[in-house]
């Protein structure tokens, strides 16, 4: 039998408004146990805290139950408390009093009711409550980063710098990410590779980073503290140990048509390359789908040229397996493909463009050289539209209906540029709002219109119609002069919606991290708790959590890697001891319960059990506490109701819907 | 007034407080410069309960129902349809019937589209 204390929370005029709180701690007096009842202002403050460890030595206590906001907010608070006050902390519940009943209703009787029963309900359930010990798990002090943009690169750089080791995983053959496809960055106009290499070189230079390039995650199992990652190391078929990265391979590879992927597919590569100059690591890799001898075994020009032997045909993918005690994402972004747009014709005409890769033909490495040019005739383009919120900003199934955040800026920086450069080319603008929340950006974007001339219309395009002579006729509309505008332009920049990289899917089901439906990760709480993932132990770093620019995403990026640090100073974690235990006397070995644990907590064992004096061997579902989150699946799934979640066991589960019911 | 707005509402199915005001209705309209009430402007004059105006406008019978602003909305406002629902109010308003239908084989070939068939009904009166 406990003797069970009951508090009532006021919350200021939060709950006492609209629920009576006298008559909430009448009521409580009446229940069965209830040995005291009272009612405080603020019962999370440090006065209402003791006013619960008095009343526990007074009336020698053995369960709390707090009427108050929800256990979200301060069931912790309350758990120590009762600690404190010598009370084992799974001894306490909470009514929530506040959101689901004072904030939702507003007839203070029907508040009062309503809060008279969720009382009764947890009253009725600390009475079956049962003392719970939290167990301990060690941390693995090792860091996995996966993405090397500068999201990835600042994160594991801040992680490194603090003491711990941290592993990059790249996918594709270098780091850099999208920054280093970026030729100028705003609001600065510094140039993108001059900021970003010697971050990349210092990543791949610290003692505490481990960079996997060309590699991408498996699998991943364990929890917060003690993840196991697969890492599959895709084949270079060049060795990277003898590799000079001298290049004479580059120059001699027969094989010269496939696209080059960052320049964004504007121009072409060979089958061996290294992405960009400034590679890291300066070691080329072989696409496998263009290499004439992968693919026919004639040819090894490369191997025939390489003066220290690094080419090797015959490597194969390899799968390493790693331990990390905190996994970070850093995935970063792609644009939207615009196969749906026909009227921007961006399909039919080599002239329209997408602003990335605007960005690559106005980068000296690009496929023009760095010098502005029309892809479809090499002609210098003196006509120049720009169309803001290409799929951004939409509520049908074509586009996102987010705002992609960075269009706005890279829009003025290009149409600056532009100007500055061949000033003799008129540019012009079709915008919805322009959006410049940011220091220095709306300065930043007045300066292309005040100083540049760059025109500014308020109006979107209807359509781009490619002619017969080549130039395009755009239609839009000026909305402030109401006038429909038809436009001859040499060149159309469609600013177009960013999306998170399609392999967050993937990425975010091996690590039971939640997506929204954009597929952004969601964070553990949009204010308070913006850099972790709700599964514990995985974190957000850049536009993988929402679009952002590049001052934004190294912040971010920097307050991830606090988390992480926060977690690896850890020795030890306590583990939440409300996990599954299955009744070895009632469990008949179906295996549904680990057919449904998503965190693979769940074996099987023969064991010898002893079911009232009877001895047999019997096939039993054993949980496995550390890896056990409390989710309840196995709970519901077992048919034979062997499956019991500690501290929400059926039997309390119910004794809560009888006292409601009551 | 207000009554109309809302039968205007509830026969085009369009929510007019979706629109951005982005424009591209207008961006897209082959008839613009013929109507005196732009298709963006159609969308805040039925907010603004304005429904006088627009069934008295040269727009509504300058529309040619392409219905490529309904097509190219990014925010599903389609005032194409607003246009197709103002005619509807007018046309029951003043109690005639557009064509009938034993009007319409003679009219039929392979190139007129079934849409500007069905909006015909509503535009022209005998």
């Amino acid at each position: 039998m406990q003797k069970i204390g009951v508090f009532v929370c006021h919350c200021g005029s939060n709950i006492a408004a609209t629920v009576d709180v006298k008559k909430v701690v009448e009521m409580a007096a009446k229940e069965q146990g209830v040995f005291h009842a009272e009612d405080y202002p603020y019962m999370c403050s440090e006065a209402g805290q003791s006013r619960i460890a008095a009343a526990v030595k007074e009336k020698g206590l053995t369960g709390i139950v707090v009427c108050s906001c929800s256990p979200r907010m301060h069931e912790a608070t309350f758990r120590k408390a009762a600690e404190r006050a010598g009370i084992n902390p799974y001894m306490v519940e909470i009514a929530n009093i506040r959101e689901h009943c004072s904030w939702i209703h507003k007839d203070m009787t029907e508040a009062t009711e309503k809060a008279v029963i969720l009382m009764r309900a947890a009253v009725a359930k600390v009475h079956l409550n049962a003392p719970l010990m939290a167990g301990e798990s060690r941390v693995t002090k090792r860091a996995l980063v996966i993405g090397g943009g500068i999201a990835g690169i600042q994160t594991a750089i801040d992680i490194a710098d603090a003491g711990y080791k941290v592993d990059i995983v790249e996918k594709t053959p270098s780091i850099g990410g999208r920054m280093s496809q970026l030729d100028k960055t705003f609001p600065t106009l510094d140039c993108s590779a001059c900021i970003l290499t010697p971050k990349m070189v210092e990543a791949a230079s610290h003692e505490n980073i481990t960079i996997h390039t060309w590699s991408e995650v498996e699998k991943v199992s364990g929890f917060v503290g003690n993840f196991t990652v697969d890492i599959r190391k895709k084949a270079r078929y060049v060795n990277m140990d003898k590799c000079t990265g001298c290049g004479v391979c580059q120059e001699k590879c027969p094989s010269k048509k496939p696209l080059n992927e960052f320049n964004r597919g504007l121009n072409t590569r060979t089958a061996i390359y290294t992405p960009f100059a400034q590679a890291i690591p300066n070691v080329p890799v072989i696409d496998a789908n263009s290499c004439i001898k992968l693919k026919t075994g004639k040819c090894g020009i490369c191997e025939k040229f390489c003066q220290v032997g690094a080419i090797d045909y015959t490597q194969k993918d390899e799968i390493i397996t790693e331990q990390y005690g905190a996994i970070v994402v850093a995935t970063g972004f792609d644009t939207i493909k615009l196969d749906k747009y026909g009227e921007y014709a961006y399909n039919e005409s080599k002239d329209v463009i997408t602003s990335l890769e605007l960005e690559r033909i106005m980068n000296a490495a690009g496929p023009t050289k760095g010098h502005l040019e029309r892809l479809s005739d090499g002609k210098a383009p003196k006509e120049i539209v720009f169309i803001q919120c290409v799929g951004s900003r939409c509520s049908d199934d074509r586009g996102k209906p987010y705002c992609s955040k960075i269009c706005c800026m890279y829009t003025a920086k290009h149409a600056m540029l532009i100007r500055d450069k061949y000033p003799d080319t008129n540019v012009t603008v079709f915008y919805i709002d322009v959006r410049t929340p940011g220091k220095n950006f709306d300065e930043f974007y007045r300066r292309a219109v005040e100083d540049y001339g760059v025109h500014y219309i308020k109006g979107q395009v209807g359509k781009v119609m490619p002619q017969a002579d080549g130039s395009l006729l755009v239609q839009g509309v000026d909305l402030l002069d109401n006038k429909q505008i038809l436009k001859k332009a040499d060149m159309v920049v469609l600013a177009t919606a960013i999306e998170p990289n399609p392999d967050v899917r993937k990425i975010a089901t091996m690590l039971t991290a939640s997506i929204d439906t954009n597929n952004f990760l969601t964070e553990a709480h949009p204010k308070l708790r913006p850099v972790e993932s709700p599964t514990a132990g995985v974190f957000l770093s850049g536009v993988c959590q929402g679009p952002k620019d590049i001052p934004e995403t190294v912040a971010q990026a920097g307050a991830a890697a606090v988390k992480v640090i926060g977690l690896l100073a850890k020795d030890k974690l306590k583990t939440n001891p409300c996990t599954a235990k299955s009744d070895e006397l009632l469990c008949n070995g179906c295996s549904q319960c680990a057919n449904v644990c998503p965190y693979g907590a769940i074996t099987y064992e023969e064991k010898l059990i002893n079911d009232h004096g009877i001895r047999r061997t019997s096939r039993v579902a054993v949980v496995n506490g550390a890896l056990c989150q409390g989710c309840g699946a196995c709970t519901v799934t077992c048919p034979s109701g062997a499956m019991d979640l500690q501290g929400f066991s059926n039997r309390q589960i119910l004794a809560e819907v009888d006292a409601i019911c009551r | 007034m207000s009554k109309q707005s809302e039968l205007i509402k509830e026969i085009s199915g369009v929510n007019p407080l979706k629109c951005m005001k982005c424009g591209k209705c207008s961006a897209s309209c082959p008839s613009f410069n013929e109507m005196d009430i732009k298709p963006h402007q159609f969308v805040s004059y039925v907010q603004n309960e304005d429904i006088e105006a627009l069934t008295q406008s040269k727009s509504l019978w300058k529309c040619l129902s392409c219905f490529a602003c309904v097509e190219r909305c990014p925010r599903g406002v389609k005032p194409g349809k607003l246009i197709d629902a103002a005619r509807q109010v007018l046309i029951r308003q003043r109690g005639q019937e557009g064509l009938t239908a034993n009007e319409i084989p003679a009219l039929l070939d392979d190139e007129t589209p079934q849409q500007l068939l069905m909006s015909a009904f509503r535009k022209y009166r005998r």
